[in-house]
């Protein structure tokens, strides 16, 4: 089911040398990486090795101490002024997040609102939207991952594939340019993944630009064109999914894909 | 009943166990309100009826509303609104910010009550008699300038607002802001750092993300404490006479009591009152509760009909 990759034009998201620190914990090492529009990136690694720390950074949840990133050609968090580095005001970082979507492992749904608010909030309060509109298209995002029947409900109503689901559609609401996966699955019981797996392959199949990190094989060989394998904050192996995880060249690679496997078949 | 079939036991007809003490305990509370009976009925010091007037009295019934519920909701909104501004001071990156607020709680939770009305009344006016609200330093500058306007733009005289029922709800709420910092700052770091960055990530500004995410979850903690502060601020406001504040419902019931050598009515009419009020500020903090409480229990009744409503609506576009 992979498509080709596609390489047109220029990357909607270019990591250039990207390092973090926390304290004395360097997490990300030089990353580079480029995302070309309509692509589907995984970013596989065992704990620790910094993957959710990266995305956190391409929408600013953290802020790096070195390297660049670039979504659709805008440098972000900062401008530059005659090549001197200006700290973005809170406010023209949030606009920047504005095209990009993001899902957290935890949900993080808004527990006092409802799934139909949920969905909501955002392109009303912080586009401004008209509500009207929004509200055809909340509605029809909720049927799009299933839960037409659901609006009314509060996240504590539904099941951890069912939330994962309204967290999916309240960042489609925003009609981002680009979405965020963090580790979507992680804390779902094993027989809710697959339902939420369903709506991401849906999205990759639509031609959405994806960033994902998962511990889902299955979802990395088959709706991926490009995996990223990062061990210790830098990246150790990136190529095709047939590549990277049929035919791994690194020793750390194969460690990791072997210890993954025989957890799946232990399941 | 059931007789024993075979060798199953049967259903179980035990003798419960006895509570003797639990027997002499309502025998002895039984005893004492039968005495505490007796003693309204026979005592006619009570005077219920002079009680009952004083109760309906129109400078009491004035300083229920104009000192004690005037200057509860004041306070309290003075208080809350200050609090809150304190609690985000106290979460804030930056030390100065975080400083103040440290020492403003600090202070003033230290200070009785009694004694911050009393300065804010006596003290501030002794110090300053009338305030200049202008450039700060504008006498000296324009002294030193040779200027003719000394840059004040109105003057206000304190002793104007000494003894007013505003005084009163300023030391109060004042004060009341230093409990409700803690009480917010509760609130806000019991939501889950989640619910920030989701907001954040779908772009909303740090403003934004603090009205619309964080304070309303924080609500649900900041509520019943909130409650009970406001409970007790009705009982506060008969502090008010340290203030030289006298439209205030404990002052004008006693003095009735005492006018007329009837010194236990007087406090039986504004008890009275301050049980009713609280009684009435109880019920709506339950309702208050409730409403914050959304999302965390089951709907309630006008949320699930709107609920069923708008499932019905979203299955007729399929």
């Amino acid at each position: 089911m992979s498509t080709p990759t596609l390489r047109t034009g220029e990357p909607l998201v270019h990591a250039v040398n990207v390092s973090k620190s926390f304290h004395d914990n360097h997490v990300l090492r030089g990353i580079d990486l480029d995302v070309y529009p309509g692509q589907v990136v995984v970013l596989l690694g065992p704990s620790g090795s910094g993957k959710t720390t990266f995305i956190r950074c391409i929408n600013q949840l953290e802020t790096i101490d070195g390297g660049r990133i670039f979504v659709d050609g805008e440098l972000m968090g900062y401008a530059d002024k005659g090549g001197v580095l200006h700290r973005l005001k809170d406010k023209e970082i949030a606009a920047q997040r504005r095209d990009i979507g993001m899902v957290f492992q935890r949900f993080n749904l808004f527990p006092h609102k409802t799934v139909l608010e949920n969905v909501m909030e955002a392109p009303i309060k912080v586009k401004g939207e008209n509500r009207k509109v929004v509200e055809e298209r909340a509605i029809a995002l909720l049927g799009r991952v299933g839960l037409a029947d659901k609006p009314a409900a509060y996240p504590g109503q539904l099941s951890g594939g069912q939330q994962q689901r309204v967290a999916i559609a309240r960042a489609l609401a925003m009609q981002p340019k680009l979405m965020l996966f963090d580790e979507p699955t992680s804390a779902l019981d094993p027989e809710l993944v697959g339902e939420v797996l369903a709506v991401m392959r849906e999205l990759a199949a639509s031609g959405m630009t994806m960033i994902v990190v998962t511990h889902e094989m299955g979802f990395a060989k088959e709706v991926s064109d490009h995996v990223v394998f990062m061990d210790g904050g830098v990246v150790v192996e990136e190529g095709h999914p047939n590549d990277v995880i049929g035919n791994p060249q690194h020793e750390r690679t194969k460690l990791f894909l072997r210890r993954v496997l025989a957890e799946e078949e232990g399941e | 009943m059931t007789t024993q079939t075979m060798d199953r036991p049967g259903e179980i007809n035990a003798r419960p166990v006895r509570h003797p003490g639990r027997w002499v305990a309502v025998a002895i509370i039984a005893i004492v309100a039968a005495m505490m009976i007796s003693s309204l009925v026979t005592n006619p010091k009570w005077d219920f009826g002079y009680a009952f007037q004083i109760m309906q009295q129109s400078s009491v019934i004035n300083g229920l509303w104009m000192g004690t519920i005037l200057g509860t909701v004041g306070s309290m909104i003075l208080g809350v609104v200050l609090g809150v501004i304190l609690a985000v001071m106290r979460l804030s990156d930056n030390f100065v910010l975080r400083g103040v607020a440290f020492v403003y709680t600090w202070f003033f939770r230290a200070m009785p009550r009694y004694v911050l009305l009393a300065i804010m009344a006596s003290g501030v006016g002794y110090l300053y008699n009338k305030f200049d609200i202008g450039v700060p330093f504008g006498q000296q500058i324009a002294k030193s300038l040779g200027l003719s306007s000394d840059l004040t733009f109105f003057q206000f005289n304190w002793n104007d607002y000494s003894s007013t029922v505003w005084i009163g709800i300023l030391g109060l709420g004042l004060s009341e802001a230093a409990y409700m910092a803690e009480i917010a700052r509760a609130g806000i770091l019991s939501v889950d750092k989640g619910q920030a960055e989701a907001a954040q990530a779908l772009g909303m500004s740090p403003g934004m993300t603090m009205t619309r995410i964080v304070l309303p979850q924080a609500m649900r903690v900041i509520v019943p404490p909130t409650g009970n502060e406001t409970i007790a601020m009705v009982k506060d406001t008969s502090l008010f006479i340290a203030a030289n504040v006298i439209t205030e419902l404990y002052y004008q019931s006693t003095l009735f009591g005492s006018k007329a050598f009837k010194i236990m009515p007087g406090f039986v009419a504004a008890t009275l009152w301050y049980l009713i009020v609280c009684s009435i500020l109880m019920v709506g903090q339950s309702y208050l509760e409730k409403y914050y409480g959304r999302g965390f229990g089951a709907p309630t009744g006008k949320k699930r009909k709107k609920a069923e409503q708008k499932i019905i609506a979203a299955g007729a576009d399929h």
